[in-house]
């Protein structure tokens, strides 16, 4: 429990000096184009691909649960699109995003701290902790929130695909479902989440590879304590903004 | 100058640093020696700030670094170039870039007075037509050659060098150990490189120290570590059964 407090008290620490004022803001600018890229640009088929899966595989569970005269078609449609935009688009593709760039941020920084990368910057005078995490965090923060909407889009689009192709329902009422109810609010409420998720996925892996230690077996080590760590630490948040936000 | 006063430094209750004095002088190449493990690094790296004694007192010049914050510290980095044993690049940028880093950061310079500056310090150190490759891309040698490059960009006062020619072939060796040399003359820098290579030490080495288990156990020049007796540096410098032979052939 007390090795738990010192890597929280370590964290804030990191996250400290990550948020002092930059060297020169033209260069970080630059930078966070790079992450964006890196981590978000990068991140585009991945996100595509299992969000057009889920969305057909949801379609398709409906149908088969939902199978009764008394409950109108277009309600598969609604379900759908609910459970993309409510927990999908937000929290399982940050589960997943954690995965893959959790590790690769964690990886990278961890390597640069081994081969003394960080070092070399630290002796030039450069604050390495916002310079190699800082543009990360705001690039992540900045366009995950655009994967989300990407992920419903494309998961509902996956419904409506494998409605028409297996003919389990008429894609007019697929429609028709999902424009039922439609608030807003939920648009908002999965984007607050995934801000909070991005924040979580980029810090919590930075810090785990800037303390790495040792060699690229220790770089290995601490990636996989990152995605962990970002996994458990986003399902918690996923619970406290749930309860925050919607109830 | 650079002057160390009773530097002590531990690591989980093992002291690898103990009660180290030393002054480096000034346009000259100082040497530290010793075997792997003897605290070479751990003397440099507290040198530089990477690692905070536990006690005693780093002095540059004047100005007691040891006593000074991260901030305050800040101006005497920017007089210090530092070329570290893999090179140290940074991976996702070219030569060009990395060179270009500290001007980027520390400087108000245009951006044509950059790319003169760089393509200066990449000359002096014979590295031309490389800019745009990735530090992947590069020999051990390169690599050397550019980490010397952008540890002199900003001009610094000093420059420290963990063990340069690692890894390098003998005549490799040879080069960027004598570019360094070159630069330290030419720009009158108080240069500390830290290396185990008796051909540096015989090629560069101007002031030598040795440090054993942790101790300052001699210093000298490289005309008297031929003739010393200490029986510690004899057998580190005179490490092989033929280089003994020589020895007692010489005496």
């Amino acid at each position: 429990m007390l090795r738990v407090f010192g890597l929280i008290g370590r964290y804030f620490m990191l996250m400290g000096k990550v948020f002092s004022r930059p060297e020169k803001a033209v260069i970080y600018r630059r930078r966070i184009i790079y992450e964006m890229e890196a981590l978000g640009v990068n991140s585009i088929g991945l996100t595509a691909i299992i969000s057009i899966f889920i969305g057909a595989v949801i379609t398709l569970q409906m149908s088969i649960n939902l199978d009764s005269p008394f409950i109108p078609k277009s309600l598969i449609g609604y379900a759908t699109r609910e459970t993309m935009i409510l927990e999908f688009s937000s929290a399982v593709v940050a589960l997943i995003l954690a995965g893959k760039v959790g590790s690769s941020i964690a990886s990278e920084i961890g390597t640069m701290r081994i081969t003394e990368q960080i070092d070399a910057l630290e002796i030039m005078g450069v604050n390495s902790a916002s310079y190699l995490i800082l543009p990360k965090i705001v690039a992540a923060m900045v366009f995950f929130p655009f994967l989300t909407v990407l992920s419903i889009l494309i998961g509902v689009i996956g419904g409506w695909l494998i409605a028409a192709a297996t003919g389990i329902m008429i894609p007019a009422d697929y429609v028709d479902g999902l424009l039922m109810d439609f608030k807003t609010y939920s648009i908002t409420y999965t984007l607050i989440k995934t801000v909070f998720f991005a924040y979580i996925i980029t810090s919590i892996s930075a810090f785990f590879g800037y303390y790495a230690k040792g060699n690229s077996l220790e770089v290995g080590a601490a990636s996989t304590r990152a995605v962990v760590a970002c996994s458990v630490v986003i399902l918690l948040f996923d619970l406290i903004l749930t309860q925050v936000l919607l109830i | 100058m650079i002057r160390i006063e009773h530097i002590v430094k531990s690591f989980d209750g093992r002291r690898v640093l103990d009660d180290i004095s030393i002054e480096f002088e000034t346009g000259k190449t100082n040497l530290i020696i010793g075997r792997s493990g003897s605290g070479k690094t751990v003397l440099l790296k507290t040198l530089v700030g990477l690692h905070e004694p536990d006690a005693g007192s780093v002095w540059y010049d004047d100005v007691n670094f040891t006593a000074l914050g991260f901030r305050e510290r800040k101006s005497i980095r920017r007089d210090i170039g530092m070329i570290f044993q893999g090179g140290a690049l940074l991976d996702s940028s070219t030569v060009e870039e990395n060179v270009k880093l500290p001007l980027d950061l520390f400087t108000e310079q245009s951006e044509r007075e950059k790319m003169e500056r760089v393509d200066f310090c990449l000359q002096r150190v014979r590295l031309e037509n490389a800019n745009h490759l990735y530090p992947a891309e590069l020999s051990g040698g390169m690599i050397k050659r550019v980490a010397i490059a952008r540890a002199i960009v900003m001009n610094p006062r000093y420059l420290f060098c963990d063990e340069p020619n690692s890894g390098l072939d003998p005549q490799t060796s040879i080069v960027i150990d004598n570019l360094i040399h070159e630069i330290t003359q030419e720009y009158g820098i108080t240069t500390i490189v830290n290396t185990h290579d008796m051909n540096s030490v015989m090629e560069i080495g101007e002031k030598i120290v040795y440090i054993h288990e942790g101790r300052k156990w001699w210093e000298g020049t490289k005309e008297e570590i031929l003739h010393a007796d200490n029986p510690e540096l004899n057998d580190f410098v005179f490490a092989s059964a033929m280089a003994k032979r020589a020895k007692a052939v010489s005496r």
